[in-house]
């Protein structure tokens, strides 16, 4: 209800419960969506919010409950019962087909056809139209390789509505999306909503709920916890609900005290595995007791760049000193040993070795150090004290330092991680990605050590696609855009607006 | 000493643990082997009975038993090794055969040598040839990318007739279509030389070698920045790489300690239990079993001399089941179904939905689902 007026409802989800071996994801959550809102779904990583739309898209089917679309029960058993009740989904990762055009994935799966051969032509104009119809502007003719995140995100969209989708479900849409990008989002977002379709939004960015959403659910551990008219809430409130205590949105920090570079990098260039440059002649100096950040889209050379200094990838050119000392090209050992921590942006692909235990995992990287010996082999025993400290020290929640590092949580694994590269007390630590999927508490605990780090004088050279925890760490930020550093910015200057012309490849100039 | 104690408690608990999977698809592998003995109309106690008497049932057969278990042992460690750092090393069976071919070649050339020398130097070559040629295949992998399998099977075959060129020319007893013998101090001690019991046997002191060998695997696996690094290679080779591991010095290195254990067993062939090379018609199978051996031990080397000895029997024992009119066959029969129970980790998976069943019973008992 809105305003006053009682608009039908269009999904109702009612006792909805669902169970996994050892976690009860969803437990009697109730839902209804109305016609023509814009309903967010607010919740922690792991709150049970994805499966609640993946019951309602027919990927899982719930122990209980019962599901009415426009007050009809249904029984959602696949994904074609969930499209012919109107039912469409935006998944967070895009199901295009890269080397196709827009028009052939909007209409795959549902090809008009002439005789037995495909109508392309009608494909053409009914995008098109559908296209023109909701002001979801794309090249209908474009390969999808070739078209930015946005647009692609567009198309994903247009999939769902050639479908007949009146209620579209968007699974963390914003995350690949720069800021100007998300506001165009939104304004897509309402022009649906104002020509009568429905939309659920799941989401944990708190901003967005603020900006987009006309009402917002929230969910924590696989309960609701309340749903609130967002006109009549705050961010302090939602984030208090989402997370079930008070939080610190802000990190405390004092003015930075920077000191000589530590980290020196000249028009470094590196190529990326299909042999493209990647980074295209970069230049940096990160100084003692400064965090500097990298802002920028996804898939923009940051990852190059860090595999570089970290000599996981190779330097086609320029140089990288530490302290003065080069250590271009040098093999990830040596690049360690020189005093570089690297917390990296894929956990489990780098930072850990799932199989081992946390014991092991703890000296990765400083195993072959005299300390872990005795004799001719390995020392568990002061391997293990050894991980015991850290344990403590960075608050691992995990029964013992004898269980596999893959039996833990997201947000204890990377503690984990932290700990070790802080522990190894390094000269320059880079933190990739340091908080993705962790939750609240995770997070603070992140951004706290980081802090920590660049006030006893270290270099934190933080790489993040999440704006937010860009602007609130670093000191100075620098923005990348394809392969090349497009401006620098004291922390003081940039705002979200700024930063994001330069993400799309403005240069600082322009931004002003 | 008390942490000690307890440390040594844990790890053999963890080891227990490991091969608790593999025994009991082993023990319903016989028991399924028995159901077919029936249903052929032949009783299951008669068959198994002789199976057991013809592989264990005086201490020459348990012998021969052993000397069969010897090789497989050492093979078995050669697969699960190589496995530990993510490779399949089938080219096993040609570094069995290289191993053998060296050993005869420096049991046969060197003479005048003190025994206990001579046999050393004997087995040492035998292990570093089958080391040499699985460093062939690393080298390749880690170098170009090709894959381990594909160039294990070429370098099998080019093993096997190398070694009977060799065999044919420069090593050819006259007229004969095997090797010469090597000298009486290349050979290795025969338990006949001191025991009477085991006089229709050649068992030999291979067998203390190969448990020593399993023990050495063990140790450099699981207690050696190597063997640390070589597992993490073998679990993920990108976070290894990201701990300042080579990831291609490892490979190299595993395999070539995978090979030199399969050169170690065709030594150990020629200087115990054959003392010559034969030209080879087909593949000796001891390469290729050990790729079962290795499956059934769960890769662990404890659990590969325990899953060796298991295969000894069944190859043993045959033999006898069949002069009580039970199909040989039914041996093969039962060890295709403990591979087939072990690779698909049959009952592990059954094991692991009971574990969850009970464990949603148990919440729901609690009232945590209704």
């Amino acid at each position: 209800m809105r305003g006053g007026i009682k608009l039908p409802v269009v999904i109702e989800m009612k006792g909805i419960g669902k169970s996994f071996p050892g976690i009860r994801a969803n437990d009697d959550i109730s839902l209804t969506v109305e016609q023509g809102e814009i309903h967010v779904l607010l919740g922690e990583n792991g709150a049970g919010k994805s499966t609640l739309m993946n019951i309602l898209y027919g990927l899982y089917q719930p122990d209980e409950g019962q599901i009415f679309v426009k007050g009809e029960p249904v029984k959602i058993t696949n994904p074609n019962i969930a499209i012919s009740h109107g039912i469409g989904m935006v998944h967070q990762h895009f199901m295009l087909v890269p080397p196709f055009t827009v028009a052939e994935n909007i209409i795959l799966g549902k090809e008009p056809s002439k005789g037995i051969t495909l109508d392309l032509d009608k494909a053409i104009k009914d995008v098109e139209e559908l296209s023109k119809k909701y002001e979801l502007k794309v090249d209908s003719q474009a390969l999808i390789q070739d078209i930015s995140v946005g647009m692609q995100q567009r198309v994903e969209i247009l999939k769902t509505l050639y479908r007949g989708a009146e209620i579209l479900i968007l699974d963390e849409p914003t995350a690949v999306l720069t800021p100007q990008e998300i506001e165009e989002l939104g304004v897509i977002l309402k022009s649906l909503v104002n020509q009568g379709k429905s939309i659920i939004l799941i989401t944990h960015k708190l901003k967005e709920v603020m900006s987009m959403s006309d009402r917002v659910t929230i969910v924590r551990r696989g309960k609701v916890v309340d749903t609130l008219n967002t006109k009549d809430t705050n961010i302090d409130e939602l984030a208090e609900k989402m997370v079930g205590r008070k939080v610190n949105l802000t990190v405390d920090k004092q003015e930075a005290k920077t000191a000589a570079p530590i980290l020196e990098i000249k028009d470094l260039k590196v190529l990326d595995s299909r042999k493209l440059e990647a980074v295209k002649g970069v230049s940096l100096q990160v100084h003692s007791g400064e965090i500097l950040g990298i802002a920028g889209v996804d898939g923009n050379g940051q990852s190059d760049l860090v595999q570089a200094i970290t000599g996981l990838a190779k330097a086609e050119s320029g140089e990288i000193l530490l302290n003065g000392k080069e250590i271009t090209n040098l093999p990830p050992k040596d690049v360690i040993a020189s005093g570089v921590g690297h917390i990296p942006e894929d956990r489990h692909k780098r930072g850990l070795v799932l199989n081992y235990s946390l014991a092991e995992n703890s000296i990765l990287g400083s195993h072959y150090s005299k300390r872990f010996r005795q004799g001719l082999g390995l020392s568990y025993q002061r391997i293990r004290e050894y991980s015991r400290k850290l344990i403590e020290e960075y608050d691992v929640r995990t029964p013992n330092e004898k269980v596999l590092a893959k039996s833990l949580s997201g947000g204890n694994q990377q503690k984990l991680i932290v700990a070790r590269e802080i522990d190894r007390d390094p000269s320059l630590c880079i933190a990739a990605q340091p908080t993705r999927g962790l939750d609240v508490g995770a997070i603070e605990f992140v951004h706290k050590k980081l802090v920590e780090l660049r006030d006893e004088g270290k270099a934190v050279l933080l790489v993040s696609l999440e704006l937010d925890e860009v602007m609130t760490l670093s000191d100075r930020i620098a923005v990348m855009y394809d392969g090349k550093i497009v401006g620098i910015l004291d922390a003081n200057d940039a705002t979200e607006k700024k930063l994001g012309i330069m993400m799309a490849g403005g240069s600082a100039q322009d931004a002003e | 000493m008390e942490s000690r104690m307890n440390e040594f408690k844990e790890e053999l608990r963890k080891t227990l643990k490991e091969i608790a999977y593999p025994l009991i698809a082993i023990l319903i592998s016989f028991i399924a082997g028995g159901i077919l003995v029936y249903s052929f109309g032949k009783n299951p106690v008669v068959a198994y009975t002789a199976l057991f008497k013809g592989s264990l049932g005086d201490l020459n057969k348990f012998g021969e038993t052993l000397v069969t278990v010897t090789p497989l042992i050492l093979t078995g460690l050669s697969i699960a090794f190589a496995f530990r750092c993510g490779l399949f090393n089938i080219g096993a069976e040609g570094q069995f055969i290289m191993g053998s071919v060296a050993a005869v070649w420096a049991g046969w050339a060197f003479t005048g040598l003190p025994p206990i020398l001579h046999v050393t130097l004997t087995l040492l070559i035998g292990a570093l040839a089958g080391g040499l040629w699985a460093s062939v295949i690393g080298w390749l992998k880690a170098k170009v990318g090709s894959h381990e399998v594909i160039n294990g099977i070429m370098m099998n075959y080019i093993a096997m007739y190398m070694s009977n060129f060799i065999v044919m020319t420069f090593l050819n007893e006259p007229e004969k279509a095997y090797s010469f013998a090597i000298a009486d101090s290349a050979k290795l001690w025969r338990f006949s030389q001191a025991f009477v019991q085991f006089k229709y046997s050649r068992l030999n002191a291979g067998i203390f070698l190969a448990l020593i060998v399993a023990l050495a695997a063990y140790y450099i696996l699981n207690k050696t920045v190597r063997g640390y690094e070589i597992r993490a290679v073998g679990y993920n080779p990108h976070a290894a790489e990201y701990g300042g591991i080579s990831v291609k010095k490892n490979i190299v290195l595993a395999m070539i300690i995978s090979g030199v254990f399969a050169g170690f067993a065709g030594a150990i062939m020629a200087t115990g239990v054959q003392y010559r090379v034969n030209n080879l018609f087909g593949f000796t199978g001891y390469g290729l079993d050990g790729i079962a051996v290795a499956l059934v031990g769960n890769n662990h080397p404890i659990g590969v001399i325990l899953s060796a000895f298991l295969f000894g029997i069944l190859q043993k024992g045959g033999p006898l089941m069949q002069i009580q009119g039970i199909p040989k066959e039914v041996v093969g029969i039962i060890q295709g179904i403990i591979i087939l129970f072990v690779a698909a980790n049959f009952v592990r998976v059954v094991a692991e939905q009971i574990k969850q069943n009970k464990e949603l019973k148990r919440s729901i008992e609690k009232g945590e689902v209704e």
